[in-house]
């Protein structure tokens, strides 16, 4: 069993989590052409290396960030997506 | 030693057979270099030096032959997609495997047993009438089948009437089957081989020379090589390799596990798969029942194995068939998917003029392996890509072309 740490509700079992993929940059829908759309829809982090992901305790519902390494599957911290020491 | 036997060895009526040359050294320069020695790679030299009289081909295989993910997928041989372009596509893949033995004179075990998808909803029965509807369309063998047919074609299933899960009928694909993943590879090697393409094992791409629209060196930790045209191949690392040569592909990668248990005797005919249980079963020709499921919930660059996955699968597994539970594991093992946003490949041009992708095989790649190399081949050797291969190109996703096979193909195939 893999152990993550929300921030709201504490250690959990990884299964009671869903992942939504790395954090991408919101896109101004009046100045973005159809190709930055194509890019941001398609094109998501896959870099062998340390990402920030969105992830959600299911049972509550609730979405935070999750600092994860790609390849060693270490996470290394979590953080509500409110916090301003979360992003770096 | 009984000296008739030394005879043998000595006479040169009976040479010593040599299906796969030892590494040689790299020359400077090849008109392909095919990044990646797993089945793809290999099948698409075969092709070239067989068909196009191409034989100055170096195969560039960082591991060991068919070392990936030919060696780490569950044999899935079948063609019952959604779309008009991947069934004409799959369906090309099914009839080469038919004649595959004959064709490298290797035996690679084919076997068309049939492959039976279970729907445990009325909603899973009517996608899997869309998708009869469609292989009948295309001239597949796919039809939906009650609850009836499924017991007469799989007596051993437990169709739990009235549970939760209880089996309301299915999807017969008779033209589905399995084969031996490493025969396959190891056929169009040997048959590479013998017409002069070269394997590198053990040698991996650390870097691409581009200059203008094109690669002219590719760089090895073996050394340098001018190459003519390129084609990557290589699974769970095609994201990698292709950022590389500065192309960024729409992949993420996610681990994809499955295991086997002990031999039993032959008692599973067809390929049984669960949509809902996220579950497959197929029994080998060794007798082990290969279990198999969907990729890991989250991106991971790992081949790691855990225990969650295991218990899934065997939950599944013991709920299709309730005497598996005394049943032990022997092995279970994971590869790296490079999965695309519509579960379909990529192949044929990159904004690289020379350089040719055969990526995004996801959880659906050794089913291909002979039409991409065949397709493949034809595309190098013609420098342009053929019909069937055009709709998987890399501009469906600015065009927003996309060819959705999730239906068809997560966790169900």
């Amino acid at each position: 069993m893999k152990i993550l740490t929300c921030p709201m509700n504490g250690d959990r079992n990884i299964d009671e989590f869903q992942s939504f993929g790395p954090v991408r940059a919101g896109l101004d829908p009046d100045r973005t052409a159809d190709a930055e759309w194509a890019r941001h829809l398609f094109r998501a982090e896959n870099r062998k290396g340390v990402v920030i992901e969105w992830w959600r305790h299911v049972p509550s519902n609730y979405y935070f960030l999750a600092e994860r390494d790609l390849v060693s599957n270490e996470i290394i911290r979590t953080f509500d997506s409110s916090d301003p020491q979360g992003r770096t | 030693m009984p000296l008739r036997l030394l005879k043998y060895g000595l006479s040169r009526t009976y040479p010593i057979s040599e299906d796969i040359p030892a590494t040689p050294d790299l020359l400077p320069s090849y008109d392909v270099v095919i990044v990646g020695g797993g089945g793809h790679g290999l099948a698409c030299a075969h092709h070239l030096s067989k068909y196009h009289g191409i034989r100055s081909v170096a195969v560039i295989e960082k591991g060991y032959l068919a070392g990936g993910n030919t060696a780490r997928n569950t044999t899935t041989i079948r063609s019952n997609y959604i779309t008009l372009e991947g069934i004409a596509f799959y369906k090309e893949a099914v009839e080469l495997f038919e004649t595959l033995s004959q064709e490298l004179d290797f035996n690679v075990m084919f076997s068309q047993r049939g492959q039976l998808t279970l729907a445990h909803s009325e909603a899973t029965l009517r996608s899997f009438h869309l998708r009869a509807e469609m292989g009948k369309h295309m001239g597949t063998r796919t039809e939906v089948v009650d609850q009836k047919t499924v017991q007469d074609l799989c007596p051993q299933l437990n169709l739990d009437h009235g549970g939760p899960l209880e089996i309301v009928g299915g999807l017969w694909h008779a033209d589905g089957g399995t084969a031996r993943h490493d025969a396959v590879a190891w056929g169009y090697a040997a048959q590479a081989s013998r017409r002069g393409v070269e394997i590198h094992q053990r040698t991996e791409v650390t870097g691409f020379e581009v200059v203008g629209d094109r690669i002219q060196v590719v760089n090895t930790n073996r050394g340098r090589i001018a190459c003519g045209q390129v084609l990557i191949a290589t699974g769970g690392m095609n994201y990698d390799v292709a950022l590389m040569a500065g192309v960024e592909l729409p992949i993420r990668c996610y681990p994809l596990q499955a295991m086997v248990t002990q031999p039993l005797k032959p008692w599973l005919d067809t390929l049984v798969s669960s949509v809902s249980l996220h579950t497959y079963l197929v029994q080998s020709s060794r007798g082990e029942v290969v279990i198999g499921g969907g990729s890991d919930p989250y991106q991971l660059y790992s081949t790691r194995s855990t225990l969650d996955m295991k218990e899934h699968l065997a939950e599944g597994a013991v709920h299709l068939f309730p005497f598996l539970q005394g049943v032990r594991l022997l092995r279970q093992w994971a590869g790296i998917t490079d999965m695309t946003p519509d579960y379909s490949p990529i192949m044929g041009a990159s904004p690289v003029r020379n350089l040719w992708l055969d990526c995004g095989w996801g959880t659906w790649g050794f089913k291909a392996t002979p039409v991409a190399g065949k397709r493949l081949a034809q595309t190098i050797a013609e420098g342009r890509v053929p019909d069937i291969l055009k709709p998987f190109a890399l501009e469906r996703f600015e065009t927003f072309r996309l060819l959705n096979e999730m239906g068809a193909t997560a966790a169900s195939h």
